[in-house]
């Protein structure tokens, strides 16, 4: 007995260090709604415009894009080199079945379904998709299958290049309808007038609705995700990536499993593709190119494998140097040289083409390089997934098993 | 959802007379793309001819880029998506190297001789060095860890090694000098020169050699075993570094010599050139059964023929949506590839 | 057949080919209800092939396989599993990066119920059998003696502590029958004494154990009957005092070694 007592010390202390590690999670989900919250507030307070919760707008649907991939990816293992084509999917679905672009096809009559109907509808069609492809090559091995998704990525946007009747190929679908609030939340109290409680909250108008709204969607999904990361079908999932033979040999059924990854992956996919269609209002072939593929996978990787946290951390971080960053580099550059007196560096002369032109040629090697340097850094990702600490009954029930082992031993 | 998978599993284990229903569906796909163009070769001789020599032209580039691509993958299961810009950066280097030379465009000099002699071993080597390079910086650090960081990097080089070349000549397309002997003929309507044969010569030279040392020499063995069985490769004495590092090397040489005959052919490159050839070229060396040297080549020859006859017959804009159904396609019927072997679960 | 309600696996000239080698060679045999089985026989034998047949790893190339009076010969592993077989294997086949306590839970996906949707909307029953299985969980690893590592990788245990491990997982699905392949490899004289100990545990569950060992004293400890392979045949078969003597079963051991 006396061992039990002495080993309870310890133990306790390692309970404790869980409990820390537990935290990071937590802390970064507070620390993510603390800033996703002031963010609108200072932004439009400190420049007075909403260029930046435009920005951060866009960002969201990233976030959405890698929350939906790392299932896919972090959680079943399974490598999806083609995930824009789900993207693509969703986009199209929205754009064309709520838009004029109809009207101009063979079927010469404009639809215009509701947003938060389509929303689903978009998300179903995606899965739709992700299931017809997972279910004849599921089967393969793990990098065959990264390989047909790759394919599949490269043929769905040439196709809606190709069928132009119907999606307009390279000239894009326009004039996509955007989101209206439901009568109820547009009531008197939000109207004009002196009675207004909160300023009008319109998505014709206001880039600030759809950044509110794709805060709603992010937060939709991390719960429903979170929801099947800690069930039966999440640790099937995590048994599949980890050994699929002995996953097989404890009865889970690996194709449907790994089927149900990939189906419910394309439906995030799918989903923030109708909400980005209805954000920009146009959408092309081109934008969902390999490249966007790479760069979900991207932020997964980097973010951390199957960490939710992570891949969140890594969607902000790698669309903060993608889209902004580096985007901006040339402009602060040349300003940076202004200000300091070399302001000639600006001017391009014989072979220098100026310090911003410059700058712009530099972009892919610091892109580049940042990839390679933050893998080599961090290989497992920025917050890598840890063990989860279990309810705190279980801590209780650790406790006394080791107790009663230690006891058996003494 | 259950019952159809296995009724998949079910269908796919149907054998008549040996073979599977899914082997069945593949060769009757195969006949039937081979009736299509016996009929298309009947009905325009020339038409037909033409495409294939280009298709075999093309065919050839994409083989000698596959071959790097399933190497690569054969020894540590990378797929290497910096390996199509080692293959551009080639084109560039070597254009900058025929610059040294007072090379005379449009004919056939000496010097140009002196030039096409010196400029594929030093090109060649050079990408090898640069390629070991990449391996030694963006990889083997990672060997051990999770499996995506290493396809990360590789992203990584592929971004970088544009950066380098945006940078170094421009947004723009390059121009790569034309020094081949500009020799043509047309054999009953078919035009082709100097250059388509002088393409295909080549890389059936380098793909031969590379043959007989992936079968004959100690290194080559060396990286057949490490691509086996890393662990017990190791356990005999083969020193797996030297070997991944010979694995990178030989790669880049073959497609350094690529992006050599890529330019002295087409005489234009361009920094982004190797991203969607990249792409393609792996198709190749997938469709060949990834990991299969062979398979690489033919890989590359029919994917070269199929791009052709898909941009002559179909139209250009279905060639991408031909390749990669056809990717797809062999993969669900024929899951190791066309010549890849199969092997029974462990 | 009628004596099925007594034999709980029964093997009918199983074979099973790869190209030209024959890895099992016609082998038939039963396991009764309630006994522990050994296989034994010299390294390349064929049993650990013969386990992946009866697992659905396997496809037999002749023969069949009937478990509990039921024809299973060519039946997907999983479905193996949910109707009542359960399996370690030779070199340990953890989840490494889920912690034991998941890794146990992999093993009650098969008997739980809860469907996508309950999932995520975290319905109340399917709280209530998360709840239920966590619980069920940590009993069996405090039955195997690991249950102070619930909260670790499974990658980060001890050797002896992962094929415990492996024994929970297994015994989660509520297995009839337990096929463990080399339980005992690797251990220490004392770690194999607790092993028949765990192994008599089992059994007393209602489980029957069929075991590959090639450890003779944990074999000829704890088994009731052992069949002996050699070149992928059967060479021997009876209780163990019996096979000790056996010329072949001598003969196939010593004719390696020497």
């Amino acid at each position: 007995m006396s061992n039990a007592a002495k080993a309870r010390p310890t133990l306790r202390d390692r309970l404790n260090i869980r409990e820390r590690i537990r935290d990071r999670d937590t802390a970064v989900y507070g620390i993510l709604i603390i800033v996703a919250v002031l963010f609108p507030l200072v932004t439009v307070y400190a420049t007075g415009g909403t260029a930046l919760v435009s920005h951060a707008t866009r960002a969201g649907y990233w976030v959405l894009l890698a929350i939906g991939l790392n299932v896919v990816v972090g959680f079943a293992g399974l490598l999806d080199l083609g995930y824009a084509a789900f993207f693509a999917i969703g986009a199209y679905t929205y754009a064309l079945l709520a838009s004029p672009q109809l009207a101009s096809s063979p079927a010469h009559h404009a639809v215009h379904i509701n947003f938060w109907i389509l929303i689903f509808g978009s998300m179903l069609m995606a899965a739709l998709f992700g299931a017809i492809l997972g279910f004849p090559t599921l089967r393969l091995r793990g990098d065959y299958l990264a390989i047909v998704t790759l394919g599949f990525g490269e043929i769905v946007p040439q196709l809606f290049y190709n069928f132009d009747q119907w999606t307009g190929g390279i000239n894009a679908v326009g004039l996509i309808d955007q989101p209206l609030l439901p009568a109820w939340i547009q009531g008197p109290w939000s109207g004009d007038g002196d009675f207004k409680i909160v300023s009008p909250f319109s998505f014709n108008t206001d880039p600030v609705a759809f950044y509110v709204l794709v805060c709603f969607l992010i937060a939709i999904a991390v719960i429903l995700v979170t929801n099947l990361y800690r069930s039966r079908l999440g640790r099937a999932w995590m048994a599949i990536r980890e050994d699929e033979v002995a996953a097989a040999a404890m009865g889970i059924n690996t194709v449907t499993t790994k089927l149900l990854a990939f189906g419910i992956g394309a439906s995030f996919s799918g989903f923030a593709g109708a909400y980005y269609a209805a954000d920009v209002a146009l959408v092309s072939p081109d934008n969902f190119l390999f490249i966007v593929s790479i760069t979900v996978l991207v932020m997964v990787v980097l973010g951390g494998m199957g960490n939710i946290t992570g891949v969140i951390v890594g969607a902000l971080v790698m669309y903060y140097l993608v889209f902004y960053l580096i985007p901006g580099l040339p402009e602060n550059a040349t300003s940076l040289a202004s200000s300091i007196g070399l302001g000639s560096l600006n001017q391009s002369s014989g072979d220098w083409p100026g310090l911003g032109e410059e700058t712009q040629r530099l972009n892919f090697i610091i892109y580049g390089g940042i990839l390679v340097g933050m893998m080599l850094l961090r290989p497992q990702g920025l917050l890598p997934s840890r063990v989860r600490e279990q309810e705190l009954k279980h801590a209780a029930v650790l406790e006394e098993a080791s107790a009663v082992e230690e006891g058996a031993r003494a | 959802m259950r019952s159809g998978a296995s009724a998949l599993t079910r269908f796919r284990s149907i054998a008549l007379g040996g073979m599977s229903l899914a082997d069945y569906g593949f060769y009757i796909l195969c006949a039937t793309a081979v009736v299509l163009l016996l009929a298309e070769a009947v009905r325009d001789t020339t038409n037909f001819a033409q495409t294939l020599v280009f298709g075999l032209t093309q065919g050839a580039i994409f083989a000698l880029i596959a071959l790097g691509y399933t190497m690569v993958y054969g020894i540590i299961e990378l797929i290497n998506f910096a390996h199509g810009d080692v293959f551009t950066l080639s084109a560039y280097i070597g254009t900058t190297i025929l610059g040294l030379f007072t090379v005379t465009e449009g004919s056939f000099t000496a010097l140009n001789l002196v030039a096409l002699v010196i400029i594929f071993p030093v090109v060649m080597l050079i990408m090898g060095g640069i390629n070991v390079a990449i391996e030694r910086i963006a990889y083997r650090p990672l060997r051990s860890a999770p499996r995506l960081a290493p396809l990360i990097t590789a992203i990584g080089m592929s971004f970088f090694l544009e950066g380098v070349m945006f940078l170094w000549k421009g947004p723009a397309t390059v121009h790569f000098p034309n020094i081949l002997p500009q020799w043509t003929t047309t054999v009953g309507g078919v035009f082709f020169g100097l250059k388509d044969i002088f393409v295909i010569i080549t890389a059936a030279i380098l793909v031969a050699l590379l043959a007989f040392f992936i079968n004959r020499t100690r290194l080559g063995k060396a990286m057949r075993a490490t691509a086996q069985d890393r662990d017990a490769a190791q356990l005999m004495g083969i020193d797996i570094n030297r070997t991944i590092a010979a694995t990178f090397f030989i790669g880049a040489l073959l497609a350094g010599a690529g992006g050599v005959i890529y330019g002295l052919y087409y005489n234009t490159v361009y920094y982004q050139l190797g991203f969607r050839t990249g792409l393609i070229a792996f198709t190749a060396a997938v469709f060949g059964g990834i990991g299969n040297i062979p398979g690489a080549a033919i890989g590359g020859l029919i994917i070269g023929l199929t791009a052709a006859f898909s941009d002559s017959y179909i139209g250009g804009k279905w060639t991408t949506v031909v390749i990669f159904g056809i990717l797809i396609g062999v993969l669900v019927f024929r899951p190791t590839g066309l010549l890849g072997m199969r092997v029974p679960e462990k | 057949m009628p004596e099925s309600t007594e034999n709980i696996l029964e093997l009918t000239n199983l074979t099973k080919r790869f190209g030209g080698l024959v890895a099992v060679d016609n082998v038939s045999l039963h396991i009764k209800r309630g006994e522990v089985f050994a296989l034994i026989g010299p390294n390349g034998a064929g049993k650990t092939t013969l386990f992946n047949n009866v697992t659905g790893l396997f496809t037999p190339t002749a023969g069949r396989v009937v478990f509990d009076g039921r024809d299973i010969t060519g039946s997907k592993p999983h479905q193996v599993a949910r109707l009542g077989i359960a399996r370690t294997f030779q070199n340990i086949r953890l989840f490494d990066y889920m912690s034991c306590l998941d890794n146990v839970r992999v093993g009650r996906h098969v008997r739980m119920k809860a469907k996508v949707w309950d999932s995520l909307f975290k319905l109340p029953w399917e709280r209530r059998e998360e709840e239920r299985v966590t619980d069920e969980a940590m009993e069996l690893l405090r039955f195997v003696g690991i249950a102070k590592h619930a909260n670790q990788y499974a990658r980060n245990l001890a050797y002896g502590q992962q094929r415990r491990l492996e024994i929970a997982r297994a015994l989660a699905t509520d297995p009839k029958l337990l096929l463990l392949d080399e339980p005992a490899a690797g251990f220490t004289p004392q770690e194999k004494v607790e092993l028949m100990q765990l192994v008599k545990k089992i059994l007393s569950r209602g489980i029957t154990v069929f075991l590959i060992e090639h450890d003779m004293k944990v074999v000829m400890g704890i088994s009731e009957r052992i069949v002996v392979l050699d070149h992928g045949e059967k060479i021997a078969e009876g209780p163990p005092d019996e096979v000790r003597k056996d010329v072949k079963v001598i003969e196939a051991y010593l004719g390696k070694s020497a």
